[in-house]
């Protein structure tokens, strides 16, 4: 059993009892909620007669429904509509923070919440939503919930769960140049497998980690629930602190003080106790695309997709279900591979870094004429600060579509869908059947970098032959 | 269509009912029920639409389409299934449409819960067991008597010791499973808590 980790000091701070069963009552230090897994949540409220127990500790946006072409109300989509007027509702009558469409901090609830400086390092986070886990970047417990969850959040502030085992997951060296956070995480699910995480908690550190910016950070723990680890987290350093200085929601002055005291203290001791530790070499991870039809299922820019007996028996079954649904032979390059659409956004990746990485591969390039690409700003903020630095206008001149914030085709509920079997360059985090929104679409994720040289040569491409 | 849907409440002790398999590792919620029925303000009426896409490709011979599997309320699946997103429209949609309990190899840790919350208990088996009762024709109409009480399955020729997390049998067995009046019992607790926690002073 895991001891003295961030982990473990966080939870047990946070524990409010042991109930009848042997779970532990967790306080949800702060609860994020969007439109999609809410209106139920708020509906049980009414049924029961019960209200929001700390208001104040909630707070919400609206992403996942969102068009990203026009959006002004009401939505084309009528139950678009009625789920943002839904939202709006249950927000006032029960005085919930929100930032809609237009505030200035609308955006991807996990994009929003940190540059807001909401999220904070010693916290526990919820949000009915999987990448959750992106909060864990600033060394807070952040996971996602169901509907039902999110109800006990409003009326008690608490859930009923089970500690999580810790496993660390140390990053040796550097990554190199042209390679990204997504590639590094691509890589660590694909060593590790789509289900290693069950039941554990990841901490990601290393020199590798250690060397990342807070947004790469993000992308890192967002992407543990695609190993199958609800909650991913790193320790908290300077740059974490740099990173929340002076936002918003910030502690201030003296406060400001006192929580730096506090974050210091949280961090994994150095004999922490693990129950379980892996080490890989970042400076080993190529640009990495993925091929099949989990996050797993990934390769090297240049290797060949794996032959069935390169792959474990548990692996082969789920392998030969990729082959026909993604129509790739085994042992095929996946460079070179022809692309349709080319989507650059998402929690994972849709970030101003991600943008600023993207621009400069684009720049003074353009988008291959068979390729519908588009790039959709994380946030409000995140469109602001691009629009300022000129991104907008290089993605324009390159040929990219710029959209409205929102979640928009990572999981495509609003218009933003492949056709058919379209093939899609996504920096979005699943390639599951269907996921884009049509039911034989195909998806290859990869970092914003490696998306902009798809979209370029209209195949997929190693982006190092684009930067120097 | 079936008949109206009740959902559970309070103690769940035993689970009778026919079995349908399911085959494959690390099915997600997103094919359990697409994206695009997540725009609902309610539940209501996701069991129809569950596997949605599955059912189509598969063209009437998707195991929840298959009439001899009309009556199934105990589905047998493989690894880490439920994967991917937190909706919790997945196991909701599972529900509606009838399933009452699922014994599988492993469980992702968000549907899980999420299945936990609503009523459907969830038992794992070594794979070799579930190969075995998902491969066993005679099994195509096996109907088991889920025991939480004592953790086992039992069948005309199948006597087999299911595993559950002990905190969820302990819930199901006391009605706490739906935990909203349980977790407010501590409400003194919590507002201590709350009153503690260095963060929410700065």
């Amino acid at each position: 059993m895991s001891q003295d980790t961030l982990f473990d000091k966080v939870w047990d701070l946070h524990k409010v009892s042991i109930l009848p069963g042997g779970s532990d009552q967790i306080f949800i230090g702060l609860h994020l909620i969007h439109e999609v897994t809410s209106p139920q949540a708020f509906g049980a409220l009414k049924d029961k007669n019960l209200k929001v127990k700390f208001p104040e500790r909630t707070v919400a946006t609206v992403d996942h429904i969102v068009p990203t072409d026009n959006q002004s109300r009401p939505f084309k989509d009528n139950l678009a509509e009625q789920m943002i007027e839904t939202l709006e509702k249950n927000c006032l009558e029960h005085k919930i923070r929100f930032f809609n469409i237009g505030s200035g901090n609308q955006g991807i609830v996990h994009v929003v919440a940190p540059e807001l400086g909401l999220t904070q390092p010693g916290m526990t986070i919820a949000c009915g939503d999987s990448h959750t886990s992106t909060h864990g970047a600033f060394g807070s417990i952040a996971f996602g919930i169901g509907t039902s969850q999110v109800r006990d959040v409003l009326v008690s502030q608490t859930i009923a769960m089970n500690k999580l085992k810790v496993r660390q997951i140390w990053c040796e060296n550097k990554l190199s140049k042209g390679v990204y956070a997504k590639d590094l995480v691509l890589h660590i699910i694909n060593e590790l497998g789509v289900k290693a995480g069950v039941g554990f908690a990841y901490e990601f550190a290393g020199p590798a980690i250690d060397e990342l910016s807070m947004e790469e950070r993000m992308t890192i723990c967002n992407m543990s629930i695609e190993g199958g680890a609800r909650c991913g987290y790193i320790n908290p350093d300077e740059k974490t602190f740099n990173y929340i200085k002076n936002k918003l929601c910030a502690p201030k002055n003296e406060h400001w003080d006192k929580a730096l005291t506090w974050w210091k203290s949280l961090k994994s001791d150095h004999n922490a106790i693990y129950d379980d530790v892996i080490k890989l070499d970042a400076s080993k991870v190529e640009p990495t695309v993925t091929w099949g039809i989990t996050p797993g299922q990934s390769i090297s820019i240049n290797q060949q997709i794996p032959l069935l007996d390169d792959l474990s028996p548990n692996d082969q079954v789920i392998a030969k279900e990729a082959y026909e649904y993604m129509s790739f032979k085994p042992g095929q390059l996946i460079k070179d591979t022809p692309i349709d659409v080319c989507f650059i956004g998402s929690c994972t990746n849709g970030r101003i870094s991600d943008l600023r990485v993207a621009a400069k591969v684009l720049k003074d390039k353009k988008v291959s004429k068979n390729v519908k690409a588009f790039v959709v700003p994380g946030s409000e903020k995140v469109a602001n600060e691009a629009k300022q630095e000129g991104l907008d206008q290089i993605f324009k001149d390159s040929g990219f579509q710029w959209r409205e914030p929102g979640c928009s085709m990572c999981l495509a509920m609003n218009s933003d869908k492949l056709i058919g079997n379209q093939v899609s360059a996504s920096s979005s985090n699943r390639n599951f059947k269907g996921r884009q929104g049509s039911p034989s679409g195909r998806t290859l994720l990869m970092s914003p970098a490696m998306v902009a040289a798809a979209a370029i040569n209209g195949k997929v491409s190693d982006v190092r032959e684009f930067i120097n | 269509m079936k008949s109206e849907f009740i959902p559970p409440i309070g103690r769940i002790r035993e689970i009778n009912g026919q079995c349908i398999s399911l085959f494959g590792d690390d099915i997600d919620t997103d094919r359990i029920i697409p994206a695009r029925f997540l725009k609902c303000v309610n539940f209501d009426s996701l069991g129809e639409s569950v596997f949605e896409d599955d059912r189509l490709t598969l063209n009437g011979r998707h195991p929840f389409d298959l009439e001899e599997n009309k009556n199934a309320t105990i589905l047998i699946v493989n690894s880490n299934f439920g994967c991917g997103s937190s909706r919790e429209h997945a196991p909701q949609a599972l529900m509606r449409w009838g399933i009452k309990a699922i014994i599988g190899e492993s469980f992702a840790d968000i549907f899980y819960s999420n299945c936990i919350a609503i009523g459907i208990p969830c038992f794992t088996l070594s794979k070799t067991s579930i190969q075995e009762i998902q491969e066993n024709k005679d099994n195509k109409f096996l109907f088991l008597e889920i025991d939480l009480k004592n953790s086992l399955a039992k069948s005309k020729d199948l006597n087999l010791k299911l595993e559950i997390k002990e905190s969820s049998r302990k819930m199901f067995l006391s009605g706490e499973w739906d935990a909203t009046t349980t977790l407010l019992k501590n409400e003194n607790l919590i507002e201590n808590k709350f009153n503690d926690l260095p963060y929410l002073k700065f």
